[in-house]
């Protein structure tokens, strides 16, 4: 049978696929995919513990969390946008203004 | 009696009105008056004290006076090894031979003020009163040493005449060889002190007590000192280095004759009379002491008749009035140390006593010239004054008579008395007395001559009364070096000064311009030499008087005389003794006390033992009339030598110059003694300041300059740690600081991803610490 179990291992592994992204991927872009890759596994795991423990409180909270992704999204795609018309990349290897 | 302490004190207020009121507010005559009278009330206090004195029998002659306690009692040291307790008193004391001093040095001095009145009358009015308030000051201190008890007291009068003198020698200051000559005298006197002053010292540290008569005591119960120079010989000896500093013998006489540049009062009473003699008075009241010096006695003697013979042979060729006679002064000084020397004390003192009249007469005399020839001391420029002057030629004719040893005059018995002590003592001696008897009549003689008789070779002057007095050209031409030392060029007369080129003017108007040389009186134009006014003739008479009279109070047993001065000095000369059997008595017990019941005996034992030797056995009378008739026949001798060679063929004198060139120039120049002095002492002196100077600059400088340089370095090198080290530190803590940002901006990549990396490593750490240390 499907436990809560399975849904906190796709979590999980969603969680670290997204991790992954963030640190190894070049693409500005991509890594923003991957932060909401992460977003999206704590929602998976907040909605299979609160259907196990029959507690409306983990679905609400990802309600949240979907309305905060989004807004994050929106604005970083913004400052990325801003950062492109300045250096005309996405490789976020030369975005290195704040170096020493 | 008991006011004898008035007798010093009356010149002192004399002195305090003139110096502090006179110089500034006194008119002439008053300034003079109040010396006078002062110096008048002195000497009535005088003669009444003596006349006291003599009422008093023979044995008792003798009256203390404590004024007040000057020193208290300070624990020293004796040379014996105990502890004495050293106070001194001011103390006076009146005894016969202190009273002789007071009449001689109030009776002659009053004269003087008397004569200075009228003498110094062209002065200005502050430098009259400034006079005499010296004047009185100097009378002051000769009272207060001849009238002191102890060695301390003496002293503070023997200091004061000195300065006295100095003051009164610079009297003119502006003039440079007066200034000189007072310093010279000081200084000379003040090496003489320092012999004076050791022996006080020694005095103390023998035997404990400064007062005379506790000292002549203590050394009557000493040996006489004839094989060894024990410590009485030194302290004897030491004390004659005073005498000749203050009463010009050998080798520190050299100051009386530059002295003259003082006013003639002032050579008249200090450097004749009073200050010179003091000396001689010393070596009297410790005649005790001496007389158990033979060895020192025997070097007064010498010293005395050499100084003798060397200043009667300097004063053979000396041109100057004053000059002559300051040499000759230096010479009878040393007739009254001869005298001292031979052992016999009233005899020198009696020399002193006749020599105060004569010399003083002398000098005065020569004022009288000075003053008639308006400022002439040269004697060439002179001649021919007895028909202007008569006054003062008879007098001065007495004067010359007495000093010459003319019986009867006074001078006469005193210096006979002394050649015959001479006689007595040492052959020798006395051939040098007769040779120097033999000169003193010639050179005063030959002053005679060239002053009074013969012609007249001074400055014309204009007889008629009024008009501008100008002298004729040659004259003029000569009269412009009356400011030279000595007018008219001798054959082979060098510089008998050394300074010729300074004025011989008595009176200090600067030098003489070549149009009023003979008026430089300040009375206008010259009317020739005038017999000088009453104030100074009366002097004269009085002192020609005393010259004649002054010897019979000495006249010897030998022709019939009582021998009065003799008998009357003697208590002074000997000491008190308890008793002839207890001859060891402490010193202070020989007092009045004990005395009186021994006096009697005393008298008798004072002849034999070990008192000063005034009545020695005398030698037959048949010798010491043979020769006093010897002396009178040497001294007639003088005389006539004198007439003939420069009054009756004046030619010889130049023909004795040029025939012995070398003896005359050296006498001339007073055997050089003035150039060895300057050459060796002055000199060396000088020197000595020199080097003294070197040494300050290089050896105390060089070491406040080198404590600077120590310090200078010093601070370089706390400077080089301060730099190095306290900068070092805190330049290293900079350099960390700045060092460690650069290692540590290196965190800083600025790369997105590094960032996101830290912060899951943080978060892997933190969820490792809540799941394991939790």
């Amino acid at each position: 049978m499907i436990t809560s179990t399975h849904y906190m291992l796709l979590s999980a592994a969603l969680f670290i696929i997204g991790v992954a992204g963030v640190m190894m991927r070049r693409n500005i872009i991509i890594i923003f995919m991957s932060i909401e890759l992460i977003l999206n596994a704590v929602n998976i795991n907040l909605v299979a513990l609160s259907s196990q423990s029959q507690n409306l409180v983990g679905q609400v909270f990802a309600i949240f969390v979907i309305a905060v992704a989004a807004a994050e999204a929106a604005v970083g795609l913004g400052i990325i946008l801003a950062f492109y018309r300045n250096k005309e990349t996405v490789n976020i290897d030369e975005m290195n203004l704040m170096k020493w | 009696m008991k006011y004898i302490w008035l007798i010093p004190l009356l010149p002192a207020a004399g002195a305090a009105i003139n110096g502090l009121i006179g110089i500034r507010s006194f008119s002439r005559r008053v300034a003079g008056i109040v010396a006078c009278v002062m110096m008048t009330v002195a000497l009535g206090i005088s003669m009444v004290a003596f006349w006291q004195l003599l009422a008093l029998p023979a044995a008792d002659r003798a009256f203390d006076v404590t004024l007040a306690q000057w020193i208290p009692s300070i624990p020293l040291q004796l040379r014996s090894g105990a502890i004495g307790g050293m106070q001194v008193q001011w103390g006076l004391r009146l005894d016969p031979l202190s009273a002789l001093m007071l009449l001689v040095v109030t009776g002659i001095g009053t004269l003087i003020h008397v004569y200075s009145t009228a003498y110094m009358a062209d002065e200005p009015r502050g430098g009259v009163a400034r006079f005499f308030c010296y004047l009185n000051l100097f009378c002051f201190f000769m009272l207060v040493l001849v009238l002191g008890n102890n060695f301390l007291v003496m002293f503070v009068g023997w200091e004061g005449v000195g300065l006295c003198s100095y003051l009164l020698i610079g009297y003119w200051y502006e003039k440079k060889s007066a200034s000189d000559a007072g310093k010279k005298a000081f200084i000379t006197n003040r090496i003489g002190d320092w012999g004076f002053v050791l022996g006080v010292f020694l005095v103390y540290s023998v035997f404990g007590t400064f007062d005379f008569r506790a000292v002549q005591n203590a050394a009557a119960t000493m040996p006489v000192e004839t094989a060894s120079f024990g410590v009485v010989s030194a302290i004897c000896l030491l004390l004659f280095v005073g005498a000749t500093g203050k009463s010009a013998q050998i080798p520190l006489y050299v100051w009386l004759p530059d002295a003259m540049e003082g006013p003639t009062p002032v050579s008249a009473l200090i450097h004749a009379a009073t200050m010179v003699t003091a000396g001689v008075y010393m070596v009297g009241r410790n005649a005790v002491l001496f007389s158990h010096a033979p060895m020192v006695m025997e070097v007064i003697a010498i010293v005395g008749v050499l100084t003798a013979l060397m200043a009667a042979s300097i004063g053979l060729v000396q041109y100057d009035i004053k000059r002559v006679l300051a040499y000759s002064t230096v010479s009878q000084l040393g007739y009254m140390f001869t005298a001292m020397g031979v052992g016999a004390f009233s005899a020198g003192v009696f020399h002193l006593m006749t020599h105060a009249f004569f010399k003083a007469l002398l000098f005065l005399g020569s004022g009288s010239v000075i003053h008639a020839m308006a400022g002439e001391q040269d004697m060439r420029r002179m001649g021919g004054l007895k028909k202007y002057l008569p006054v003062t030629f008879a007098t001065m004719l007495i004067g010359t008579l007495a000093i010459s040893g003319i019986f009867p005059l006074s001078g006469f018995f005193s210096k006979d008395e002394i050649l015959f002590r001479a006689f007595q003592s040492n052959k020798a001696i006395w051939v040098v007395g007769i040779i120097t008897a033999l000169m003193t009549a010639f050179y005063m003689f030959r002053l005679m001559s060239m002053t009074f008789w013969g012609a007249y070779r001074g400055p014309a002057w204009d007889a008629s009364g009024h008009g501008t007095g100008l002298p004729s050209p040659s004259d003029r031409a000569r009269d412009t070096r009356v400011a030279a030392a000595h007018g008219a060029p001798h054959p082979a007369d060098t510089q008998a000064h050394g300074h010729a080129s300074e004025p011989a003017h008595e009176v200090a108007h600067g030098p003489a311009e070549p149009d009023d040389a003979p008026a430089g009186h300040g009375h206008g134009p010259w009317h020739g030499p005038h017999e000088s006014p009453t104030p100074m003739t009366f002097p004269l008479m009085a002192l020609a008087i005393g010259a004649v009279v002054a010897g019979f109070v000495g006249i010897p047993a030998a022709i019939g005389g009582p021998n009065a001065l003799e008998h009357f000095l003697e208590p002074s000369f000997t000491a008190e003794r308890v008793d002839a059997v207890t001859r060891g008595g402490a010193a202070g017990e020989a007092g009045s006390a004990a005395a009186l019941n021994a006096r009697a005996a005393s008298q008798a034992r004072a002849a034999s033992q070990d008192s000063a030797a005034t009545t020695e056995p005398q030698g037959s009378p048949l010798i010491e009339i043979t020769l006093m008739v010897v002396s009178l026949i040497i001294a007639v001798i003088g005389i006539a030598a004198a007439y003939k060679v420069y009054v009756v063929s004046p030619e010889i004198s130049e023909h004795l110059a040029e025939n012995w060139a070398g003896a005359h120039r050296t006498l001339s120049n007073k055997y050089y003694v003035d150039e060895l002095y300057n050459a060796t002492v002055v000199a060396g002196t000088f020197e000595l300041g020199q080097d003294l100077w070197t040494f300050d600059r290089r050896v105390v400088d060089g070491a406040v300059n080198g404590t600077g340089w120590v310090t200078v370095i010093s601070a370089w090198f706390s400077g080089l740690t301060d730099r190095t080290v306290v900068d070092g530190l805190v330049n290293l803590v900079g350099r960390i600081c700045e060092e460690g940002s650069y290692g540590f901006r290196k965190l800083q990549t600025g790369l997105v991803q590094n960032y996101a990396l830290l912060m899951l490593l943080g978060v892997f750490a933190f969820v490792t610490i809540y799941l394991f240390v939790r």
